[in-house]
């Protein structure tokens, strides 16, 4: 079995089941978690508006700090835009994920791609080195941040090498690339990079919660 | 052909100009990635080699990698380059049969002792040597026995080098490959489904010229012919990097000529001269009649998941079984979320006591 045959094949689906197995066991944890009793009455107040007004709120900096996290905000929607479109736009990847989905949705071309994969990494870097140097940052985090950031950062390097057939032959980048995205895939339900799942529920949640109470949020 | 006859005079006899030999001497040194400063080299090597003694054993094949290169259209040099060659045993183009062809095989091998060269095109069979034999003699001993002698051996086509179709998923007759039997000899490994005749008699070309076996890469085949994958030297690559693919065999984009990733060629993980040197006289080659690659060079190709499934697709398992991991995470987030509701009703009984 070549690296390829096997990242393609059994590391992949071990990858998947542990993903999968991860994921569903954190959320079901985190929904059993929600009922609470409540020890007042609740307020009169529309849970879904409640929720999703904590989504939007929430998507832009609280007036307060708007000028001290500008740079960080602005990093933060061109990294995720950068990475969402490199991810989820590559015909190559949209090919996985038919694979794997059963179904697939238009492809941009391969040099946006290039372009949008370029910048992801770059801003990754850029946060990634304000992380480790900025004293509250560096305050803050923990390993497990700088490993969710290195699990990200390496599928898009290898990935940028194996499109551009640089450094070794393009099937053992392809199969470096996939292992890497399986490390990520393992990582990510133990990691804070449930975020990506947790997000947007966490702030419906949180929303609703306010509501409840009477609380803007 | 007599014997003793020169390669260049062989040539000549057969109508070749000065002008067309040299033509052909400058093609295959650059084909071989040797500076311009070579041709003269390999051009007084080739007009004064003396045919050099081939035995040509043909195991669990399909006879396809003898006809790719036997049934050229026209009579090119490198065709009759390997006409030139005193081919003393080959028992698909020979008239004698049974001993009498054994009794050539062996004559040659007295004969031509440590100096020929011992061309393979076929798996072993070592599940069982009763599944292939010629003459009563297994394909196995038969390998062993004529390699012992040879200068240096060239595994023909995918099943000589690597095991081929015959050794795909069951491997019925437990095929094996030239190298995984013969290990204290030089193999060069002309692999493709078949190889690309110029690429037989390039190797052949290197052999007369140097004496030596040509540089190989990490799979044994010739660097100078396999070192690039077909991908890179697609005519259709600019397809690829704008993001045109056909999406069917009869769509637009594939009457347009465009790139046929999605149709699961294999270009990007193949490593063959198909690209640049091309098939029938350079006339096209599988990717320019509209098919992708299928890897029929690399090793294991039959094995690599269907034809037409894209390289990027993953083999995710079953459903079934992602279902069952997804079950058993329920199963542990509802475990770890009663146990954490009993923690806390203990501990709120614990405070209230």
């Amino acid at each position: 079995m070549t690296l390829l045959e096997f990242a393609s094949g059994p590391g992949l689906q071990w990858a998947l089941w542990i993903f999968v197995f991860g994921v569903v066991w954190r959320l079901i944890g985190a929904l059993f978690l929600l009922s609470r009793k409540d020890l007042t009455k609740p307020r009169e107040y529309n849970s879904m508006k409640a929720g999703l007004g904590a989504i939007l709120s929430r998507s832009a900096p609280a007036h307060a700090f708007e000028k001290s996290i500008r740079f960080q905000h602005v990093t933060g929607y061109v990294w995720h835009f950068a990475l969402f479109v490199s991810v989820l736009f590559f015909a190559p990847h949209i090919l996985f994920f038919k694979s794997v989905l059963g179904f697939g949705w238009p492809h941009l071309p391969n040099t946006i791609i290039l372009v949008t994969a370029i910048t992801a990494t770059a801003v990754l870097i850029a946060l990634l080195i304000r992380r480790a140097t900025h004293p509250v940052q560096r305050f803050i985090s923990t390993v497990d941040d700088y490993i969710s950031i290195f699990v990200v950062l390496i599928p898009l390097i290898t990935g940028i090498l194996a499109f551009a057939h640089f450094g070794a032959r393009y099937e053992t980048l392809l199969a470096i690339h996939l292992l890497s995205v399986e490390a990520m895939l393992i990582w990510f339900p133990f990691s804070k990079l449930m975020h990506a799942i947790m997000t947007m529920p966490a702030r419906y949640q949180a929303g609703t919660a306010f509501g409840r109470r009477g609380v803007k949020a | 052909m007599r014997k003793d006859q020169t390669l260049g005079e062989f040539l000549r006899s057969q109508g070749v100009s000065r002008r067309g030999f040299l033509k052909y001497c400058s093609a295959t040194a650059s084909l071989m990635a040797l500076p311009p400063s070579a041709v003269a080299q390999v051009a007084e090597a080739l007009a004064t080699a003396r045919r050099p003694s081939v035995i040509w054993l043909s195991f669990q094949e399909c006879t396809g990698c003898t006809e790719s290169l036997t049934r050229s259209h026209a009579p090119t040099v490198e065709s009759l380059i390997f006409d030139a060659i005193s081919l003393d045993y080959h028992h698909t183009l020979q008239a004698a049969a049974g001993h009498g062809a054994e009794a050539a095989r062996e004559a040659a091998m007295e004969e031509n002792k440590g100096k020929y060269l011992l061309v393979v095109d076929g798996s072993i069979p070592a599940g069982n040597n009763g599944y292939s034999t010629i003459a009563g003699i297994s394909n196995y001993d038969m390998l062993i026995d004529t390699a012992k002698d040879a200068f240096a051996i060239v595994a023909v086509g995918t099943c000589a080098a690597f095991g081929g179709l015959p050794q795909a998923s069951p491997n019925p007759t437990g095929a094996v490959s030239v190298s995984d039997i013969i290990t204290d000899k030089p193999i060069i490994n002309v692999s493709g489904c078949p190889p690309i005749p110029v690429v037989i008699t390039g190797v052949l070309a290197h052999f007369l010229t140097f004496g030596t076996i040509p540089a190989l890469d990490a799979l044994g085949r010739p660097a100078a012919f396999f070192g690039q994958n077909i991908h890179d030297r697609c005519y259709r690559r600019p397809f690829y990097e704008r993001g045109e693919f056909a999406e069917t065999f009869d769509d637009e984009g594939a009457r347009k000529g465009w790139c046929l990733y999605k149709l699961g060629c294999k270009g990007p993980t193949t490593y063959n001269a198909c690209a640049t040197l091309k098939w029938n006289q350079g006339a096209s080659f599988p990717i320019q009649s509209g098919h992708g690659c299928i890897g029929c060079s690399e090793p294991s190709f039959w094995d690599k998941g269907g034809f037409y499934d894209p390289i990027s697709a993953g083999n995710w398992g079953s459903r079934d079984a992602l279902l069952g991991a997804a079950a058993a995470g329920a199963a542990l987030g509802v475990g770890s979320a009663l146990a954490a509701r009993a923690r806390k009703r203990k501990a709120q009984a614990q405070e209230e006591a």
